[in-house]
């Protein structure tokens, strides 16, 4: 099969912005996608993949631009014209397609690079895909390539440890400390968007409440409501130190919000149980003398910042090696998919020699009258291992490594050599001209 | 005979540390799973060594400073590879089997000779009193290993310069837990090798308590760990202020089982 059937056309964060991707988000009914894009014509098989970041439908089609346009007339639904879609979509085709698989499955197209839930969005995409029915030979392969080169990826590479967002790097400097988030609370202080950021990832590491302090209390209430947390008077702050386990500050405030003096007789309380401060705001909102505090851990955004240098620059390095294993996979998939490829021209040829062989055999053994049963198995012996041996080369010159297009070239050949597609072979022979 | 197990079993325990340090450095799993195998056969060895000297001498082999510290190593490496089973504390490994070897190293540098036992030691209570506060010390410098740890990773998150140990160590949570949990194993032994050993001094000596210095120090020891056990319950003295006085706690410890005996004497001083 030829390897430029498969097609991966999609959105994503770095194509679409979020007003675009939330047109396309499919929240409803989980198996109208499925629905829909079984009957468009020349679909073979597909898997759809939807994230908050990403909406992709992996294909395999043998009309390719035909279907694509009935592909993303479905995504779009006619809100948007075909043209107008085209800014924002994406299509890869062939070794293309399949190295940006790879890519996906390991994090590597992610917003936070390297990030892990991407893997499991893929493995529910595919597990619908098959129970839908919606897979064959070739994206079963394909799948099950893409999750495994995510984990020889994460195995091989450190792309997965290091946090690169100051959002991750907040994550990690608390796990550091606290080691599991479960349990631990958080309060947000604040409205700024990085710091709702940092709390969000923060939540979606299982902690056990968002509490969020805010100047405008109605504020707080409708920021508290999206982490299902509460909220509390911006007064109250000081006594929140007692239960909560991180705080993430980010208020407009021109000065410091909460001072050292403060701070230390609610340890007491705490009985000295580990506080995280994170003050992501400009000015800083928190006394830098809180680090002096005994088991007080007090991130500027500038400490933040460094921890994401350093990962970055681990990742960079890293990512390189990622990109490199996609390459090498990319490279063995294709080969595969060129074996497949030069199995029918296989199958022909023999059939093709074989029909030969035993239509020459039944008029030979006509001729050649009463014969002993040795001597008939003599005969048919040779013609056997005249037909094996006239074989061998043919077939070994196919399945000869090489470039895809060199392959194309030799599988035509021998198509051409043994006249194996009779209409095509005719005009070129020669009697019949 | 057991002299050459003795040379294997420290060889291999060499060995140990050495996997442990690559592994460190490399963090690689497969190394650790080495370096775990080795000290586990090293564990084994020195397991057989102490029943072939138990042998050799007709008498439970904790009576000279080469039995004493072999076997406070031999207690280690369990203590080490049973807390292993329970909990997992990444890097520990590293920073115990130095510990280990170090102690083995003296072991291999005092006298192997098999002295006659002193007619005060021919007692039952030989094998449980000195196995039991041998024991306690060994759990003590596991803590002692989780404190260093601790502070080692804490400087770090504080000073924000990450470096060697940033990425390798544990969360201080799970560190401070481990010193809570090596201190909530260690102190009640070290408890009882106290009471094993007055109880044995009154049938021995008379009396169950005379002011000997190591039986001082001994005290000295265990009211360190009672005050940060203490501290730890009421107040929550814990992180650093609790890997500190588990570092001096273990000081006391090994003065109590060395410095007493090089600088003061007493009636424990055949064990020097």
């Amino acid at each position: 099969m030829s390897v430029d059937r498969i097609y991966i056309l999609g959105v994503n964060h770095k194509t679409a912005p979020v007003e675009i991707r939330e047109r396309l988000a499919f929240t409803g009914d989980p198996g109208l996608p499925y629905r829909e894009l079984k009957v468009i014509p020349g679909c073979e098989e597909f898997c759809f993949l939807s994230t908050c970041n990403r909406v992709e439908v992996i294909f395999v089609s043998s009309q390719g631009g035909k279907t694509e346009r009935r592909i993303r007339e479905f995504l779009f639904a006619g809100r948007m014209s075909y043209q107008e879609a085209g800014k924002y979509v994406y299509l890869h085709q062939g070794e293309a397609a399949l190295s940006h698989m790879f890519r996906v499955g390991a994090g590597l197209d992610s917003m936070v690079m390297g990030e892990p839930q991407i893997l499991g969005q893929l493995k529910d995409a595919y597990r619908n895909a098959t129970e839908q029915k919606c897979t064959g030979l070739v994206l079963n392969r394909l799948m099950h390539k893409a999750f495994s080169v995510a984990k020889r990826i994460r195995t091989e590479t450190g792309i997965g440890s290091s946090a690169v967002s100051i959002s991750y790097a907040a994550v990690e400097l608390a796990k550091k400390i606290f080691g599991n988030l479960k349990h631990r609370k958080v309060l947000l202080v604040g409205a700024g968007e990085m710091a709702e950021l940092a709390a969000q990832h923060l939540a979606s590491q299982g902690v056990d409440e968002v509490i969020v302090a805010n100047r405008t209390f109605a504020r707080a209430v409708k920021m508290a409501r999206s982490f299902n947390g509460s909220a509390v008077a911006f007064d109250e702050l000081v006594e929140e130190l007692a239960r909560v386990d991180i705080l993430i500050s980010s208020t407009g405030a021109p000065g410091l919000i909460l001072m050292k003096d403060q701070v230390k007789p609610m340890m007491r309380k705490r009985r000295n149980s580990p506080l995280f401060l994170i003050d992501i705001a400009v000015p800083r909102d928190l006394d830098p003398r809180l680090n002096d505090l005994d088991n007080v851990y007090l991130y500027g955004i500038d400490d933040l910042q460094n921890v994401v240098e350093i990962n970055r620059s681990e990742r960079d390095r890293e990512a390189v090696r990622a990109e490199r294993i996609v390459t090498e996979e990319t490279l063995k998939f294709t080969l595969w998919l060129g074996s497949i490829e030069i199995n029918p021209t296989i199958i022909d040829l023999r059939a093709k020699v074989e029909k030969l062989r035993d239509a020459e055999l039944a008029k030979t053994m006509a001729n050649l009258g009463n014969l002993s049963d040795r001597q008939r198995k003599a005969v048919e012996v040779l013609a056997n291992s005249l037909v094996n041996k006239m074989l061998h080369h043919p077939i070994q010159y196919l399945k000869q490594e090489g470039p895809v297009a060199d392959k194309r070239t030799r599988i035509d050949t021998v198509r051409m050599l043994f006249g194996l597609d009779p209409d095509r072979s005719s005009h070129r022979d020669p009697d019949s001209k | 005979m057991s002299y050459l197990l003795f040379q294997v079993t420290l060889f291999v325990y060499i060995l140990s540390t050495a996997a442990y340090a690559v592994y460190f450095y490399s963090q690689r799993k497969e190394i650790r799973a080495i370096a775990r195998a080795i000290l586990v056969s090293a564990g084994v060895l020195h397991t057989v060594y102490l029943a072939a000297r138990y042998i050799e001498a007709g008498h439970t082999p904790l009576t000279s400073h080469h039995e004493t510290v072999s076997f406070f190593a031999w207690s280690l490496t369990w203590g080490y590879l049973s807390f292993h089973w329970r909990y997992n504390v990444r890097n520990f490994g590293t920073f115990v089997s130095p510990l280990i070897t170090v102690l083995m190293l003296i072991a291999a540098f005092s006298s192997r000779e098999i002295v006659p036992l002193p007619p005060a030691l021919r007692s039952g209570w030989l094998p449980f009193h000195a196995s039991v506060a041998i024991m306690a010390n060994a759990f003590l410098a596991l803590a002692f290993c989780g404190g260093l740890m601790y502070l080692l990773q804490e400087r770090e998150l504080k000073k924000k310069r990450f470096g060697l140990f940033y990425s390798r160590l544990p969360s201080l949570e799970a560190l401070d837990a481990l010193n809570q949990h090596c201190l909530a194993v260690g102190f009640p032994l070290l408890t009882l090798g106290i009471i094993t050993g007055s109880i044995w001094a009154k049938q021995a000596w008379g009396a169950y308590w005379q002011w000997d210095p190591k039986e001082t120090w001994s005290l000295i020891t265990w009211f360190l760990y009672a005050a940060l056990l203490h501290q730890r319950f009421t107040v929550g003295w814990r992180g650093r202020r609790a890997a500190i006085m588990a570092i001096i706690g273990f000081s006391a410890a090994l003065f109590t089982l060395w410095g007493v005996t090089c600088f003061m004497g007493g009636v424990h001083a055949y064990v020097g």
